[in-house]
């Protein structure tokens, strides 16, 4: 769903719904229009299946997150614009993408977390060129860490987004 | 001096080690008990061990396990073993100038004999030291396989007894346990005993299982699993192991199932239309009404007792915290104010106390937010990462979840927060406990 649908959704139900004056309380959204990618991508070369084991930018395939945070950060436009043209490239491709939480809070809350950090790659991607029908969000909130230490510097490996090739 | 006390440490430590070995996977399975707390107001009483007259050893001392409940619920102070110097096993063997100079307020006797067809009589009385006063006497008539059974049952009518609240030892646990590492892990629902007896495996999977709800006829438990890749729903029969999908859309999380106090319906998060909504379904129809439309992550809903609303986890204002709507839908009220984080709700029998997870910077404790006192919270657990409350049904203790090292370990607690118990599994994670309802007897 794209942010126009979203919001105009949003408006809708406050036209319904008497009580959400107050209480609608627009999240932020996740931020997939933001600042173009700084054009790494060939736009000549069409990608292949073989680029996804060789080219450095698809190789990528995680994306991480700030605390009980969906935005996408700067550094990772670059291979979300990969990701994306090759999903444009590739019209048969699928991509799963993994929300994962870390430790803290509590497990279906991070479920929760999880999915939107998903979505909001789906709409990096979507936003880039792939299409909703190529992306499938799950979301294992805090289910599947990568590390099991108790501080930051785990908690931030666990706070991620994996993308993972179900059709190349 | 030294050197030989370490020795003989570490002789036991062997023995203990050997015996564990011996007694088999069972033993394994089954739970340590730590007591990490004390209480010096505790009533003082005395159970001494129950006389046997006759036959086969017994394969459980009943006055030890209801010695070990008592001293869990912080509300008793149960005489040690070793310091019980008289072993009368009825009322008028009771020597009550020993138990005074013991400082003991009750004292618990009892005896087990053969009742014929494989069955065994346990009987037992309460008396009161300083009035030297019968206050209770009862038989029970059970197979050997079920004394532990009939120990938490006299725990029960001795602490109802004195206390005037209705004993909750002989209830049962569910909780997860995540064995192996890796893509080699194996997740199994299992119920236990209150205090951490006679595990069964209720559900294995390959893929992570959370969030167990019991049914309040104590029959069912509604779980989450992702052995099918993505979240699912079951509802699944304890005593035969059968068991339904309830929901399984292929679409986003499906999750936090919870019975309703009639055992009619169950309370869901469903994300398949966006972000997670709490929803209800009537189990008998699979209808599903949704309850609440927003952008934020709604989750984690909790039936009130009185069936009549839903207390959940929601982070529209921000972060997360708790709210309170009609079971039917309608507008939420924020309830929780104090605290960054405040997520999964666990509420008492009457509905006075609500026990939840408040997260402060990286601080995740266990609070009991008291609603006839304004909304006061108090804290119950010492943190840094503990999660999953669970009332027991009399609302004397709770059950959590906590870190220690790598594994997940699960407290039981007194409701005061005075007297912790660590209950730990031999092998692997525990997480996820949920207290079950009173048993029928």
């Amino acid at each position: 769903m794209n942010k126009t649908v979203r919001v105009a959704l949003v408006a809708l139900l406050c036209v319904g719904a008497a009580a959400c004056s107050k209480k609608q309380e627009v999240k932020p959204q996740p931020a997939p229009e933001q600042a173009p990618v700084t054009a790494p991508v060939q736009t000549e070369h069409k990608y292949t299946p073989a680029d996804l084991d060789t080219d450095a930018c698809l190789r990528q395939r995680v994306v991480y997150f700030d605390f009980d945070k969906d935005e996408i950060k700067p550094e990772f436009q670059q291979i979300l614009a990969c990701h994306a043209k090759y999903l444009q490239d590739r019209p048969t491709a699928q991509i799963r993408l993994e929300g994962n939480a870390d430790e803290r809070g509590t497990r279906e809350y991070n479920l929760g977390l999880g999915e939107r950090r998903g979505n909001a790659v789906s709409s990096a991607l979507q936003s880039n060129g792939g299409s909703a029908s190529q992306l499938n969000v799950i979301s294992y909130g805090k289910e599947k860490p990568v590390c099991r230490e108790h501080n930051e510097d785990c908690w931030s490996k666990n706070r991620r987004v994996e993308i993972v090739y179900t059709a190349k | 001096m030294k050197p030989m006390r370490k020795l003989s440490t570490r002789l036991a430590l062997v023995l203990l080690v050997v015996a564990a070995l011996i007694a088999g996977p069972a033993a394994a399975q089954s739970l340590n008990v730590d007591i990490v707390g004390g209480l010096k107001t505790a009533t003082p009483i005395a159970v001494v061990p129950f006389a046997q007259a006759g036959g086969a050893p017994l394969p459980t001392d009943v006055a030890d396990v209801i010695r070990n409940d008592f001293n869990r619920s912080g509300k008793f102070r149960s005489l040690a073993k070793s310091e019980i110097v008289e072993t009368p096993s009825k009322g008028a063997d009771i020597n009550f100038a020993t138990w005074r100079l013991l400082k003991q307020d009750y004292i618990t006797v009892g005896r087990i004999s053969d009742a014929g067809g494989g069955m065994l009589r346990v009987e037992y009385e309460l008396w009161d030291v300083n009035k030297q006063q019968s206050l209770l006497a009862q038989a029970f008539t059970a197979p050997a396989g079920d004394l532990r059974g009939v120990a938490h049952q006299i725990a029960d009518a001795i602490y109802e007894k004195i206390t005037g609240v209705r004993g909750a030892f002989w209830t049962r646990i569910a909780y997860i346990t995540a064995v192996g590492l890796g893509n080699n892990t194996t997740y199994s629902l299992i119920v236990a005993d209150s205090d951490g007896y006679n595990p069964q495996v209720v559900a294995r999977s390959r893929e992570s299982l959370l969030s167990p709800s019991w049914s309040p006829d104590g029959r069912k438990i509604a779980y989450v699993s992702f052995e099918s890749g993505n979240s699912a729903i079951y509802v699944q029969d304890i005593t035969t192991g059968s068991r339904q999908l309830v929901s399984a859309r292929a679409k986003g999380i499906n999750g936090a199932p919870n019975f309703s106090p009639d055992g009619s319906k169950l309370a869901l998060a469903l994300s398949y239309q966006g972000n997670p909504e709490i929803y209800v379904m009537d189990l008998g129809s699979r209808q599903e009404t949704r309850l609440t439309t927003n952008l934020a992550i709604d989750t984690e809903p909790r039936w009130t007792p009185d069936g009549q609303s839903i207390i959940f986890t929601s982070d529209r204002s921000g972060r997360p915290q708790l709210y309170q709507m009609p079971a039917t839908g309608g507008s939420a009220d924020r309830i929780t104010f104090q605290g960054q984080f405040n997520a999964n709700a666990s509420i008492s029998y009457d509905g006075k106390q609500i026990a939840m997870v408040q997260g402060n910077g990286n601080v995740y404790r266990i609070a009991i937010m008291d609603r006839s006192l304004g909304g006061q919270l108090r804290f119950i657990s010492p943190g840094p990462i503990d999660e999953t409350p669970s009332f027991a049904p009399n609302a004397s203790m709770l059950l959590y979840a906590a870190s220690e090292g790598r594994r997940g370990v699960l407290y039981a607690v007194s409701a005061d927060g005075l007297v912790r118990q660590r209950l730990v599994l031999a092998d692997g994670d525990v997480r996820e406990p949920a207290w079950g309802p009173y048993r029928q007897r």
